[in-house]
């Protein structure tokens, strides 16, 4: 997506309003399952993805609408599917931790902590020994750190040189669990370790990320190897829509306030001047009313295909019924 | 006529398919140099582009296969032992396996996963020795245990060719077979043998046993006459050719190599019920509940299901009715 301030500036906010949008539909009962909001954290993948060349791979997280949108994918489509409507990105077979979309080189928010690492590993080594010259992001939380095929993913990359950036954006926060509880060493040094290059970026400046992130990906493009970028950063609601009902009580209210108060839409917003801001805020809500409209008129994907698309080859699996 | 191993019907199937399919390509550990003695003479033939060894990180390279999956080759990756599935069994089922289904159908997955010398090995205990093709069927991944020579290479190509990740199970009790193989030829997934007729009880068996079978049925051929059906995939499973076979003879007793609860025995014996009526209660010959291979050979023998019991349950299913 566009990297000039305007352009970041309109993927933090569409990141943001669709984020809020889709919490108004956990809430009205539409959205079921809850979500992960990203709130927060948008300048990450506005600026990753804005480095990033359109046929660039990238894999999510749990935490993944902002990467999903980021990379380009249909906002309507999207919304569609966390609503669970046949017009989804996944046909309403995917919802909210599972939406991809490989036609802008998505391929998938991924709900296994850690786990998108290797695979795009593989899907990059493999689309470079056709001769393409896309490189790779993935996008994991400072949880997924002390996950042990993230790390041999590291070590593959690494040792084969695949050029996939690793993105840790690192909230403080594993679900309640701080990052000083729970990461020995430090979160470059892991990268460092397998003789990876990695920074630690301001995550809550999109032009601050994008460029990092452009210098990152040129070196790899031109046959750098791996690299790793830390995105220090704040999710400012909770872990999950669900967190509310439960009632967790794990960070100081002074500490949050102190997050919330570095917000990457304000900053973005306020290089761009009051016109340009208020156009593209205009032009957001109508994207996304646009797109709450396509996705609530979307039917229900009929049950009678509740287990469509489980095997490529074809095979059907039989009925649980009698 | 030419005599191959069932080893080398598996090597010559790699070979012709990475020659058939510029996307096939092998990864696993310590195959350069053909450590398991499957890719031998592989790496002369193709490369280190297309045969790959790997570090040890079976998490990683499982989850590696499937995205290069996802961008369009179509990677083999051989394990050196069955216990590695329990490693990467997470990678196969929740990502290999599900990702079809949930991106919508936006993907397909096209890995196989070749475990050859799965089952008990003499002497190598209780972490070499599992044959877990029951967990795959289980959840839905395309299993396939080839009992034969010619079934190796047939049911390997297939597995290659498949648009689904497939694990082959190349049990180390059939690895040592040789057999006189003129023309090899794809054999179809899902598709079930009677490798003996007979009309008195089917004994179902699966992968190596299939020869035990065989065998007891020859001793006990002037008693009852034994048919000896293999299914050949556990899944899917070929239920038409097992509940045909099961009609004929109104008898069932299945041989299985792994364990008893939740073991594939039981869905065959489930399935055939569901629609034949027996004449005589169905029964099932496997490895103990929840077992553990011990190493002293008479302990491992002990544990893994044997001639003597199935001789026994054959003559029991006869006496019942
Ligand atoms: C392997 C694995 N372990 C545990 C979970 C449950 N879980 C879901 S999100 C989460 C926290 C992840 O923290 P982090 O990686 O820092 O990402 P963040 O939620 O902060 O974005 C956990 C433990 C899971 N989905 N996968």
């Amino acid at each position: 997506m566009s990297a000039d301030p305007v352009g970041l500036y309109r993927t933090v906010r569409l990141i943001r309003r669709f984020e809020e949008r889709a919490i108004d539909l956990v809430h009205a009962g539409t959205i079921v399952g809850g979500i992960h909001p990203y709130l927060g954290q948008e300048g990450i993948a506005a600026g990753v993805c804005a480095a990033l060349r359109a046929d660039d791979l990238v894999t999510g997280t749990h935490r993944g609408h902002g990467h999903v949108l980021a990379k380009g994918a249909d906002p309507a489509r999207m919304l569609a599917e966390l609503c669970g409507r046949s017009t989804g990105l996944n046909r309403g077979r995917g919802g909210s931790m599972h939406a991809a979309d490989l036609g802008v080189g998505v391929l998938g928010a991924n709900a296994i902590v850690g786990a998108g690492g290797a695979i795009l590993t593989g899907a990059v080594w493999a689309r470079r020994r056709r001769g393409d010259d896309v490189v790779g992001a993935s996008f994991f939380g400072d949880g997924a750190v002390n996950e042990g095929m993230l790390l041999e993913a590291f070590n593959l990359a690494a040792l084969w040189r695949v050029p996939v950036l690793f993105v840790c954006e690192n909230n403080g926060y594993a679900t309640t669990m701080p990052v000083a509880g729970a990461v020995a060493g430090t979160i470059t040094g892991r990268a460092e370790a397998f003789g990876m290059p990695a920074t630690v970026v301001d995550g809550q400046d999109p032009e601050t990320v994008r460029a990092a992130t452009a210098a990152a990906v040129a070196r790899m493009r031109a046959g750098g190897g791996p690299e790793l970028v830390e995105a220090r950063t704040y999710r400012f609601d909770a872990h999950h829509t669900f967190e509310h009902v439960v009632r967790l009580d794990y960070r100081p209210p002074d500490e949050v306030a102190a997050g919330r108060a570095r917000d990457p839409v304000e900053i973005q917003g306020a290089r761009l001047s009051t016109a340009d801001r208020a156009a593209v805020d205009a032009e957001v809500e109508a994207t996304l009313a646009a797109a709450v409209e396509f996705a609530l008129a979307s039917p229900d994907p009929d049950p009678a295909g509740a287990l469509d698309h489980l095997y490529a080859s074809g095979l059907v699996a039989r009925t649980g019924g009698g | 006529m030419p005599r191959l191993s069932y080893r080398r019907a598996l090597t010559r199937a790699l070979a012709d398919e990475l020659t058939r399919d510029d996307a096939v390509f092998l990864l696993g550990e310590d195959i350069r140099v053909a450590a398991s003695n499957v890719t031998s003479g592989l790496l002369k033939r193709f490369g280190p582009d297309r045969v790959i060894d790997t570090p040890l990180s079976e998490q990683a390279f499982t989850s590696f296969a499937t995205g290069a999956a996802l961008a369009g080759l179509r990677p083999v990756i051989e394990f050196q032992i069955p216990s590695l599935l329990f490693l990467v069994f997470e990678q196969i089922v929740n990502h290999a396996h599900k990702f079809p289904l949930m991106t919508g159908g936006q993907c397909a997955v096209p890995v196989t996963y070749l475990v050859p010398g799965s089952g008990s090995r003499t002497g190598w205990a209780g972490q070499h020795s599992d044959h877990p093709y029951s967990l795959f069927a289980h959840v839905g991944v395309t299993t396939v245990v080839p009992a034969t020579v010619a079934d190796a290479y047939g049911l390997l190509v297939s597995a290659i060719r498949c648009d689904d990740p497939v694990v082959v199970f190349a049990p180390a009790g059939a690895l040592d077979l040789r057999a006189d193989v003129s023309d090899l030829d794809p054999v179809p997934l899902g598709r079930g043998v009677v490798r003996r007729p007979g009309a008195d009880v089917t004994v179902v068996a699966v992968g190596h046993l299939v020869h035990d079978a065989l065998a007891v049925a020859d001793e006990l051929a002037d008693q009852v006459s034994v048919e000896v059906f293999d299914p050949r995939t556990l899944y899917p499973l070929d239920r038409d050719g097992l509940v045909g076979s099961v009609s004929r003879t109104g008898r069932l007793v299945v041989v299985d190599d792994s364990n008893r609860s939740c073991g594939i025995a039981a869905e065959i014996i489930a399935c055939v019920v569901e629609r034949v009526r027996l004449a005589a209660p169905p029964r099932r010959v496997t490895r103990p509940d929840g077992a553990v291979l011990p190493f002293a050979p008479a302990l491992d023998r002990a544990v893994q299901p044997g001639r003597e019991q199935l001789r026994a349950a054959i003559q029991l299913t006869m006496k019942d009715g």
